[in-house]
């Protein structure tokens, strides 16, 4: 089975399994506890705090780990949305961020707030122009923009949304859950979520990162842990072994990042010319250097996921019949794309060339037989 | 979630000029309605030839990805995506001029 599905999760990276392995074994106790055991976990604690942050351009007491990048997205929306009430009740984000962002925005309006969605051009990009025009508007509380679209790849202008946000006094909540690792977090956040697994680390870590000065209340009942920004008990050996995977991506980015995107300029150059009527999508040059995106008309895209898993294949779509809702993704209808017979393709750290040329050799005649059996020719 | 706003959605270029509250008579509909994309798009290709050159075809589909989905396929293919318009039971008629 050739894993292509690098954007859903990433497969844990040998330094974080060594480091998880290790840690479990000393990081078990309480670190919130002043006897040996105790404190010896709290500095193993807070020496991954120090390398996360590092990493991603924040103090060490800017950043808390918290026990998902869905719940580090939930607090730092409604977190930066409740220290900022008296400032207004408007929420501003863009029309492509991740569900975990429109979701907590739902509940911010359930609440009574509004929210101001900005569109996105048809690669997937917000108009910093209109991200800028949004954010200036009266009774703003918060902006929300990613780094990089987590469906077709697609980098957001963050840095200059940052600076629209600064002139405005608005702070601006980035999440940045698909390109940390893997590219540098760009200026300009008031808050930051990343998650540990898409990077190669395990599951069950987010961090949310506050800037100094930035106001920020949460929204959950009070507890002691994580500077009080997270509630429950830390998942310490998790945690290093999430710092432990980031310090490793780090190291190597420079080399597999140029590698993986010359096989999905490869991808996005091939496709379009080994099979008729394919829509690639998102924007060629500003984009993840390991995802790419793309439609073939008169193919239902749950039929292309189980035939190309049955030829060994690992890939996403954002066709409606492969999500629960039944809804096409809501990033393909705001860029208005093809939706249906939509494949993500997201090559993880190491994958090998001939995974992707076998892809590449497999595909054509798959859309062909779907195509036929819906009488298309 | 944030979702694209319902229908009646016309191209930017025409959105000055006056739209008659009922959608215009077109040369042939195809009811799609109940059919799940690609199904729609499928019978829009099959059979947009059988209209005249700058005839209208309306689409009645009720799949929410055809909403998008025959817009996108008018840009693909070069037709042009006239105008969608809600149906009272539900769903969209989407109107396209063949244009070549």
């Amino acid at each position: 089975m050739a894993y292509l599905d690098a954007a859903s999760t990433e497969p844990l990276h040998p330094a974080a399994r060594e480091a998880l392995l290790a840690a479990l074994d000393v990081g078990w106790a309480d670190p919130a506890r002043l006897y040996g055991s105790g404190r010896r976990v709290r500095l193993l604690l807070d020496q991954a705090r120090a390398e996360v942050a590092e990493i991603l351009g924040a103090r060490a007491d800017e950043v808390s780990f918290t026990s998902s990048g869905t719940q580090a997205v939930h607090l730092g929306v409604l977190g930066g949305l409740a220290g900022r009430k008296r400032a207004g009740r408007r929420l501003v984000v863009s029309a492509v961020e991740h569900s975990s962002v429109l979701h907590a925005a739902g509940v911010h309006e359930r609440d009574g707030g509004s929210v101001e969605t900005v569109g996105v051009e048809i690669t997937g990009r917000v108009s910093p122009a209109a991200f800028a025009a949004a954010v200036a508007e009266p009774g703003t509380a918060l902006a929300c923009l990613q780094t990089a679209n987590h469906e077709v790849g697609t980098l957001q202008p963050v840095a200059e949304a940052g600076e629209a946000c600064q002139a405005a006094g608005v702070p601006l909540f980035v999440d940045a859950a698909q390109s940390a690792g893997r590219l540098p977090i760009p200026p300009g956040w008031s808050i930051l979520a990343a998650s540990a697994h898409k990077w190669g680390g395990p599951a069950g870590v987010g961090v949310l990162a506050v800037r100094k000065g930035v106001r920020w209340r949460s929204p959950y009942p009070e507890d002691d842990r994580e500077s009080r920004r997270v509630p429950g008990f830390e998942n310490v050996p998790a945690v290093v072994a999430a710092a432990a995977a980031l310090r490793a991506r780090v190291a190597e980015a420079a080399a597999e990042s140029a590698r993986l995107s010359a096989l999905v300029d490869r991808i996005r150059h091939e496709v379009p010319r080994l099979v008729p009527d394919v829509e690639v999508i998102g924007d060629p040059v500003e984009r993840l250097p390991h995802l790419v995106t793309f439609s073939c008309l008169y193919v239902e895209g749950e039929a292309l996921l189980t035939e190309l898993d049955k030829a060994g294949f690992a890939v996403s779509s954002g066709s409606s019949c492969t999500a629960s809702t039944l809804r096409p993704s809501h990033v393909l209808e705001a860029m208005g794309v093809l939706t249906h017979g939509n494949v993500r393709v997201s090559l993880p750290r190491g994958v090998s060339a001939d995974d992707v040329e076998r892809f590449l050799t497999v595909l054509p005649d798959i859309v062909r037989r779907i195509r036929h059996s819906l009488g298309v020719h | 979630m944030w979702r694209r706003k319902p229908a009646p959605r016309e191209l930017p270029q025409e959105s000055a000029a006056a739209r008659p509250s009922a959608p215009p008579a077109t040369a042939l509909t195809i009811d799609a309605l109940g059919r799940k994309c690609p199904i729609p798009i499928i019978m829009l290709a099959d059979q947009i030839n059988t209209v005249g050159l700058g005839a209208v075809v309306a689409v009645l589909a009720d799949d929410p990805a055809a909403f998008t989905d025959i817009p996108a396929w008018c840009r693909l293919k070069s037709h042009e995506h006239v105008a969608s318009y809600e149906l009272p039971q539900g769903g969209w008629s989407i109107h396209v001029r063949r244009n070549y």
